[in-house]
C-alpha cells in the first residue's frame, strides 16, 4: 500500500493566532516587527495589512508610510514553533504521525487514517472545516509524497487530493519555488526560463546536479517519491490520568479508600519515574445512576509520596456521596511541578523548612482550611508598624532584610483602638488613660518615637509612640497622631502590649 | 535498714517518672532553660520537654508578658534552628518583636483559625509531627479527654507542647505536666532612671507533677533571665491529680 501524506500550510500562521487571542482585531491592519540591524522590519502580517501591499521583511517605516493607521506589535519570540505544536498535537486526533514543518506548515502522515472518516475526501474536508472554525486560514494538499503535497499546498492556487500516482502529473505546472529549494536557486533558474516544474522534470539527473547542484534532484526526486523522505513527529505529554472501573458498584468507605491507595501507588510511580511532584489533583467518581462527585486536593510543595496525598484525599472522602454505587474512579492531576532533588542545605537555618514531614503536615492543614491560615512572616524594610514584617509566600523564602531591634509589643491590636487620655501638652506622655473602662494610671514611659508613614506609599498622619508602664507593671503602646496643634485636641490610640 | 528504704524509694521514683511520660535525662545533657532556679522544682531538675505546659492569663496584658516567657522557653527550644508551630487566632503576635526575647521569627509558621475544635484538630495533628521543635496553640476551652490526646502526641514524637489559655471564668483542670500563670510586676530601672524598665513578670508554677510548685520574680535583661525573687508556693489542699 503507497502511503499518503497530507500537508497543512498555515497563511497567516501568527496573525490568525494574534486574532484568536484578541478577537478585535479581526478587520484591522497588525504587523508584528522585530529588529534587523538597527531597522524595525516587518515578520508577520495580518490579512488587512497584506490588502495593503504591506508584505514580511519590508521596514516598518515604509509600511507606517502606506498605511498610517497600522497598528504595531513587537515579535513574540518563537511563538510560530509553539502554536504549530499546539497544532500539531491537535492533529493528533487525525492521525498518531504528525510534525511541525517551519515556518507555517504541518505534515501529517495519513496512511490508513482516512477511512475511519469515510474516505479521504470528507477527511480532508473535516480537518480543513475544523481548522477554519478555530481561525485559521489554511491551504492543505494530499499526495504519495510529502515534498509533492508540499508543493502542491504551497504553489497550487486551491486544496487538492492528488489521487495514487497521479502527483508526478499534479506538479508539472508548478513553479520550482514549491520544490523547497533556497532562493540563489530559485534566481538562478528564473534567470534560465526554468518557469515551471514540466520545463525540466525530464533532465537527466547528471545535468541538473553539474547546472544546479545536488539540492534541485534530490528535491525533485523526493517530490516524486524515488527518494524516501522521514518527518520527526511529536510525541504529546501523556496527560498525568489513572483510570479505576470497578467489577462490583462501591459504596462504603473502605471501597473508596482502597482505590484511592491504587490510583495514587500508579500516579506516583509515575511521578517518582518522571521527577515530578503533584501540586493539585483531582478525583471523580462516577455512579450507576450516571451522576458524578468530585474531590480535589492541593500541596504546598510538590509531592510524590502516595501515603501523604492519601492523607489529603482520606481528609475529603466525606464529602463523597457513594450512593448508589461508584462504577469508576477517575484521577486527573491538574497541576505538576519538578521536585527538587532532596539535598542536604549548606545553611543549616531553613534546613528544617524544607523538611517533607513538616510540608506534608501543613497541606493537611491547608487542605482542611485553606493556604491562607498558614502563614510565615520575613522582616520588611519598613518603619511603619504595620508594614514592618511581610508574609513569606513560601516556606522557603528569605529576604536580605533582617529584622529591626526596636521596643515592639509582643501582642498587637490588628486596628489601634481609641482611647481617652489625660496628657500634659505638647509631647508628654500620658498621665492617666482609660482603655475597656478600665482607669490606668502612668507610672513610667519612654518615648516618643515619632514614626511617619511613607509618604510614597500612602498618606496619613505621622504617630509618636509612647512606651507606658502603670501602677500594676503592666506595659501599653500608646500613639497620638499628627503633630502638636493648639487648635485641634490630640487623639490617642492603644496599639499593642508589651511583656 | 533505713538508707536501704531510701534507695529502694528512689529506684521506685526513677522508674515511676517514664511512666509519667517525663524522659529519663542524659547525664550529659544541658539544662534546657540553663536557669537553675526554676528548674530545680522539677523532676530530675530539667525543664521537661516532649510534654504538654498550660499557661494561664486573665487579660490581654498578662497574656502578653505569658507570651514574652513562652517566647523566651520556645527560642531555647529552637537554639538548633528547628520550627515551631504557633497557633495564634487573630494573628495578635506581632513578629518582629520577638526577636528581642532570643527568637527568629521567620522560623515560626503562625496559622490562623478562628474555631476552637478546629484549633485543637490542628495542635493535636502539628504534636504528631517530630519535625516540630514546639507546638503553640492558644486556646479557651479544652476538656481533659482533649488535653491527654495531646499529651499522647506529645509522648509519641517528642515535641513540646504550649497550651496558652485566657482564663475568664471557671477553670478546669487539664491533662499538662505543669501550670505556669505568668503577670507583670513594676519594673525597676534603678539609679532613679527615668523611663520603662526591663521587662519584670511575676511567674508562677501553679502546679507541676512530681515536682514542686514555686512562684519567681524575673527580669529579662541582655537575653537572659534575671532572678529577682524566690517564694515556694505552699498550697494547703492536696492537688487534685490528673492524667
Amino acid at each position: 500500500m503507497s502511503r499518503r501524506y497530507m500537508v497543512v500550510w498555515f497563511r497567516h500562521l501568527v496573525a490568525d493566532w494574534f486574532i484568536r487571542q484578541q478577537p478585535h482585531l479581526q478587520d484591522v491592519p497588525f504587523v508584528f516587527v522585530k529588529a534587523d540591524h538597527g531597522r524595525m522590519v516587518i515578520s508577520a502580517a495580518s490579512v488587512p495589512a497584506l490588502q495593503h501591499d504591506i508584505r514580511v521583511n519590508m521596514v516598518l517605516a515604509d509600511a507606517r508610510a502606506i498605511c498610517p493607521a497600522l497598528e504595531v506589535f513587537d515579535e513574540i519570540p518563537s511563538v510560530a514553533e509553539i502554536v504549530l505544536r499546539k497544532l500539531c498535537e491537535w492533529c493528533i486526533q487525525f492521525t498518531p504521525i504528525a510534525a511541525i514543518d517551519l515556518p507555517g506548515g504541518l505534515v501529517l502522515d495519513i496512511t490508513g487514517c482516512a477511512h475511519l472518516w469515510g474516505g479521504e475526501e470528507q477527511y480532508f474536508r473535516k480537518i480543513r472545516q475544523r481548522l477554519s472554525q478555530l481561525g485559521y486560514q489554511v491551504r492543505c494538499a494530499i499526495a504519495d509524497t510529502i515534498g509533492a503535497a508540499w508543493a502542491l499546498s504551497r504553489g497550487g492556487l486551491q486544496d487538492t487530493i492528488i489521487p495514487d500516482g497521479k502527483h508526478r502529473e499534479a506538479m508539472l505546472s508548478l513553479s520550482p519555488a514549491s520544490l523547497r529549494l533556497d532562493l540563489l536557486l530559485l534566481e538562478k533558474m528564473d534567470k534560465l526560463g526554468l518557469y515551471t516544474i514540466q520545463s525540466f522534470i525530464d533532465f537527466p539527473s547528471s545535468i541538473l546536479n553539474r547546472r544546479f547542484g545536488e539540492l534541485l534532484s534530490y528535491r525533485l526526486a523526493q517530490a516524486l517519491g524515488n527518494e524516501e523522505e522521514w518527518i520527526d513527529p511529536i510525541f504529546p505529554v501523556a496527560p498525568y490520568h489513572e483510570y479505576l472501573p470497578s467489577f462490583e458498584p462501591i459504596a462504603t468507605k473502605t471501597g473508596i479508600e482502597i482505590a484511592l491507595e491504587k490510583l495514587l501507588k500508579e500516579i506516583c510511580y509515575r511521578l517518582q519515574k518522571e521527577g515530578k511532584g503533584l501540586r493539585a489533583a483531582s478525583l471523580k467518581i462516577f455512579k450507576t445512576d450516571g451522576s458524578k462527585g468530585e474531590i480535589k486536593i492541593a500541596t504546598n510543595r510538590p509531592s510524590n509520596n502516595a501515603v501523604h496525598l492519601f492523607k489529603l484525599f482520606e481528609l475529603k472522602i466525606e464529602q463523597l456521596d457513594p450512593a448508589p454505587g461508584i462504577e469508576v474512579f477517575l484521577m486527573d492531576v491538574t497541576s505538576v511541578e519538578d521536585t527538587e532533588a532532596l539535598q542536604e542545605s549548606l545553611f543549616g537555618d531553613l534546613q528544617s523548612l524544607k523538611d517533607s514531614h513538616l510540608a506534608e503536615l501543613l497541606d493537611r492543614i491547608s487542605g482542611r482550611f485553606g493556604s491562607n491560615k498558614i502563614l510565615r512572616f520575613l522582616p520588611a524594610p519598613h518603619h511603619w508598624p504595620e508594614r514592618s514584617f511581610a508574609t513569606a509566600n513560601s516556606l522557603s523564602a528569605t529576604t536580605e532584610v533582617s529584622w529591626h531591634f526596636q521596643m515592639r509589643p509582643l501582642r498587637i491590636l490588628k486596628t489601634p483602638e481609641r482611647i481617652q487620655v489625660t496628657a500634659p501638652i505638647p509631647d508628654y506622655p500620658p498621665m492617666v488613660f482609660r482603655y475597656k473602662e478600665k482607669l490606668h494610671r502612668v507610672r513610667k514611659a519612654d518615648g516618643p518615637e515619632r514614626i511617619e508613614i511613607e509618604w510614597w506609599l500612602d498618606g496619613g498622619l505621622p504617630r509618636d509612640y509612647y512606651c507606658i508602664e502603670d501602677e500594676e507593671g503592666k506595659r501599653y503602646w500608646l500613639f497620638r497622631t499628627g503633630l502638636y496643634d493648639s487648635e485641634v485636641l490630640p487623639v490617642w490610640f492603644i496599639h499593642g502590649f508589651f511583656a | 535498714m533505713l538508707s536501704a528504704k531510701i534507695e529502694i524509694i528512689q529506684r521506685l521514683k526513677r522508674e515511676i517518672l517514664p511512666l509519667e511520660s517525663f524522659k529519663p535525662v542524659k547525664a550529659c545533657s544541658k539544662p534546657l532553660l540553663d536557669f537553675p532556679p526554676i528548674e530545680r522544682s522539677f523532676p530530675q531538675q530539667v525543664f521537661p520537654e516532649g510534654v504538654v505546659h498550660e499557661f494561664l492569663s486573665a487579660s490581654p496584658e498578662d497574656a502578653a508578658a505569658t507570651t514574652g516567657f513562652i517566647s523566651i522557653i520556645l527560642g531555647k527550644l529552637m537554639q538548633e534552628g528547628g520550627v515551631s508551630l504557633w497557633i495564634n487566632p487573630g494573628l495578635n503576635v506581632f513578629p518582629p518583636a520577638l526577636k528581642a526575647f532570643g527568637l527568629e521569627p521567620s522560623m515560626i509558621v503562625f496559622v490562623d483559625i478562628k474555631k476552637e475544635k478546629e484549633r485543637l484538630w490542628v495542635m493535636e495533628e502539628a504534636l504528631k509531627c517530630d519535625r516540630l521543635s514546639a507546638v503553640v496553640g492558644e486556646v479557651q476551652h479544652i476538656s481533659l479527654t482533649e488535653s491527654r490526646k495531646l499529651q499522647l502526641a506529645c509522648e509519641k514524637s517528642r515535641v513540646t507542647g504550649m497550651v496558652l489559655r485566657p482564663v475568664f471564668a471557671k477553670l478546669n483542670t487539664i491533662a499538662a505536666v505543669s501550670r505556669w500563670r505568668v503577670s507583670h510586676h513594676v519594673s525597676d530601672p534603678g539609679d532613679d532612671l527615668p523611663g520603662v524598665g526591663f521587662p519584670c513578670w511575676n511567674v508562677a508554677l501553679e502546679k507541676v507533677r512530681n515536682g514542686k510548685p514555686g512562684s519567681w520574680l524575673l527580669q529579662w535583661h541582655e537575653q537572659r533571665l534575671n532572678l529577682l525573687k524566690q517564694e515556694e508556693i505552699v498550697f494547703t489542699q492536696p492537688l487534685k491529680k490528673v492524667g
